[in-house]
């Protein structure tokens, strides 16, 4: 026995075993800081050697303590779980390299080891919903996750965190509830928990109505944590006022978590064992969608702060990947997962930008920042460089995401054309946001009282992480195999349990 | 089954849309929790229902059992003792949340948490 095949339980448990040292230690200085980034990187090298054997030879399965699946709990791993699991520790070690000045600046040294271990229990709970094959364990990680994430938007240095935090907690709940609900009925009706085995015996009672309630209330309920239109209010809310590395951490990929468990009740559940679910799901889900991208897009044009413009972008983007989702096509599926990844790299480079603003402006307001491209030419020029992604120009990650999804809708026929049409609008609009910010960044003085132009970059290692994850927008826009190849294999093992 | 065999059902039912509602509606931070808690419990109910088989005794191995003797479902019951365990967690992180907001604004209502916020 080897370290390596313990890799799949390792990436889950090492954060959580280090999470209680790290609130017992207690200590004020730099230490947690560190345990915590070196625990979280760890965790990125495990997910990249687990992308590797994946690709090379395909899902991995994993038995915990030796009881046989499905009297026991077994991780699958294929592509898009290594994919998740990519995007998750990567962007919690990026969140944590680039926020460690925000996060002295914001929050008092004197909780900061217990923010750190809020913040290792919540990548344990994300990581887990992506590991595991039980339908109640996500369930259970679920919990863990956002339990920890409440905390640490609580700990946001305004008081209005404390009310965006008891908001999200609400909704939270209200939602892994009702996908409880939903495991209820499916467990009612198949007597297992574990995903692949209910998958085979949900054969036999196809298409009766229990089953139908179950994707109702699992899809009710992901949709809440997911903060799909319109049930996103708890979101923007929850960005704006939590601490700025807790921001970029959650908006690269917490949402997209429960899009995740989504995609694949809907693939690999209901879609093959509900004759009547692809309509359902497309003529419920699309209208929200556009709904979601539109309203998203036209809100972020007017709303004054960084931080909460992203979150509106944020419930556009997010509508662009259920779009892909509730199109129950292979390339629908196929360009939902390629934006997860594209849209982790977009919105975790812009949000190291805006942390690198707010470290010297104390401020995310549009208003206070007037003239920041003279004044931190790199760090505006990166957002740019990021925002470019985000509305999809070529070249960019960006791009190769709309580009699959335009294709995807195309397939529709009519309908698709409209879609399209809609798709673009809303692109436009992001055209607009971005060019807003550059508005302010480059072609307006600053305002009176501020010396001058001397140039004050963002801390270096913040400069660096940003920088790198422009370099992977433009990397994963120019040569995109590695979300392509994870997600065409993962889309051809689901659509082939379709048929 | 009859209308009354599935009395356990109805009240999660009713549980459900109570909590719902108080959730929804209620202004109060702690009124709101008391939602919350309602809301978790009708899931508790459901899944504790479910795991009855007719006839069916404690899943309690005495011995060799009966080869004929029925027991009910305990799973259900250990999936509960742990949503119970996530429930309790939620409550009083919530109840922290609102001691913590009533000690900035003063209050614990959210309309007059949205005024402060408004005017300042």
């Amino acid at each position: 026995m080897t370290l390596s095949e313990q890799f799949p339980i390792l990436v889950v448990i090492l954060p959580m075993f280090v999470a209680p040292l790290l609130a017992m230690l207690a200590s004020r200085g730099q230490l947690p800081w560190l345990i915590a980034t070196a625990t979280s990187a760890l965790t990125f090298a495990i997910a990249i050697t687990l992308t590797a054997e994946v690709l090379q030879s395909g899902t991995i399965e994993y038995i915990l303590g030796d009881w046989p699946v499905p009297f026991g709990i077994g991780l699958t791993i294929g592509p898009l779980s290594a994919m998740m699991l990519m995007i998750i520790s990567g962007a919690s070690t990026v969140a944590l390299v680039a926020g460690r000045e925000s996060m002295n600046a914001e929050v008092g040294s004197v909780h900061q080891s217990l923010l750190y271990s809020c913040w290792l229990l919540a990548l344990t709970g994300l990581l887990g919903i992506a590991a595991t094959g039980d339908a109640f364990n996500i369930f259970v990680f679920m919990e863990i996750s956002s339990l920890a994430s409440y905390v640490m938007v609580a700990n946001g240095p305004n008081r209005q965190a404390l009310t965006a935090s008891f908001k999200y907690l609400v909704t939270g709940t209200l939602g892994a509830t009702f996908y409880l609900v939903g495991v209820g009925y499916l467990y009612m009706m198949t007597g297992t928990l574990n995903i692949a085995d209910m998958a085979q015996r949900l054969g036999e009672v196809s298409d009766t109505l229990p089953i139908f309630i179950a994707a109702g209330f699992v899809m009710l309920g992901l949709a809440l944590k997911a903060a799909l239109f319109p049930m996103h209010a708890w979101m923007p809310n929850a960005y704006q006022f939590a601490p700025t590395p807790v921001a970029i951490f959650f908006a690269a990929c917490s949402t997209k978590v429960a899009l995740f468990v989504m995609l694949r009740f809907e693939y690999v559940l209901f879609l093959p064992n509900l004759g009547q679910q692809a309509t359902f799901l497309s003529s419920l889900l699309i209208p929200l969608c556009v709904g979601g991208f539109l309203v998203g897009s036209a809100v972020a044009i007017f709303e004054r702060d960084l931080k909460r413009m992203l979150g509106y972008s944020s419930v556009a983007q997010l509508a662009y990947i259920v779009l892909g989702i509730s199109l129950a096509s292979g390339a629908g599926v196929t360009a939902a997962m390629i934006h997860f990844f594209n849209h982790a790299l977009i919105k975790a480079a812009l949000f190291v930008a805006v942390a690198g603003m707010i470290i010297r402006f104390g401020s995310s307001s549009l208003d206070q920042l007037a003239g920041v491209g003279k004044r931190m030419p790199l760090t505006v020029l990166g957002f740019v460089l990021a925002g470019v992604s985000l509305i999809g120009v070529p070249l960019t990650a960006g791009f190769i995401s709309k580009w699959y999804l335009i294709q995807a809708v195309l397939n529709e026929g009519g309908l698709g054309i409209v879609l399209t049409a809609l798709i673009l609008v809303s692109s436009l609009m992001a055209v607009v946001y971005i060019w807003k910010v550059v508005e302010v960044a480059y072609f307006k003085e600053p305002a009176d009282g501020q010396e001058g132009t001397a140039r004050q970059e963002a801390p270096l290692p913040l400069l660096v992480v940003l920088w790198v994850l422009v370099a992977a927008n433009f990397w994963f826009g120019i040569d995109p195999s590695l979300p392509i190849g994870l997600a065409t294999q993962e889309a051809s093992s689901l659509m082939g349990g379709m048929q | 089954m009859t209308l009354l065999g599935l009395y356990n059902y109805w009240i999660y039912i009713l549980l459900l849309v109570v909590g719902l509602y108080a959730v929804l509606v209620k202004s109060n931070y702690v009124k709101r929790m008391i939602g919350l808690g309602i809301f978790q419990s009708a899931v508790f109910l459901l899944f504790i229902t479910m795991d009855k088989v007719e006839g069916g005794t404690g899943p309690i191995m005495r011995g060799i059992p009966d080869p004929d003797q029925l027991f009910s479902n305990p799973l259900p019951q250990v999936l509960i003792l742990t949503a119970i365990v996530v429930g309790i967690a939620v409550t009083a992180l919530g109840l922290a949340l609102a001691i913590r907001i009533r000690e900035e604004y003063g209050t614990i209502e959210e309309s007059e948490i949205r005024r402060q916020d408004h005017e300042s």
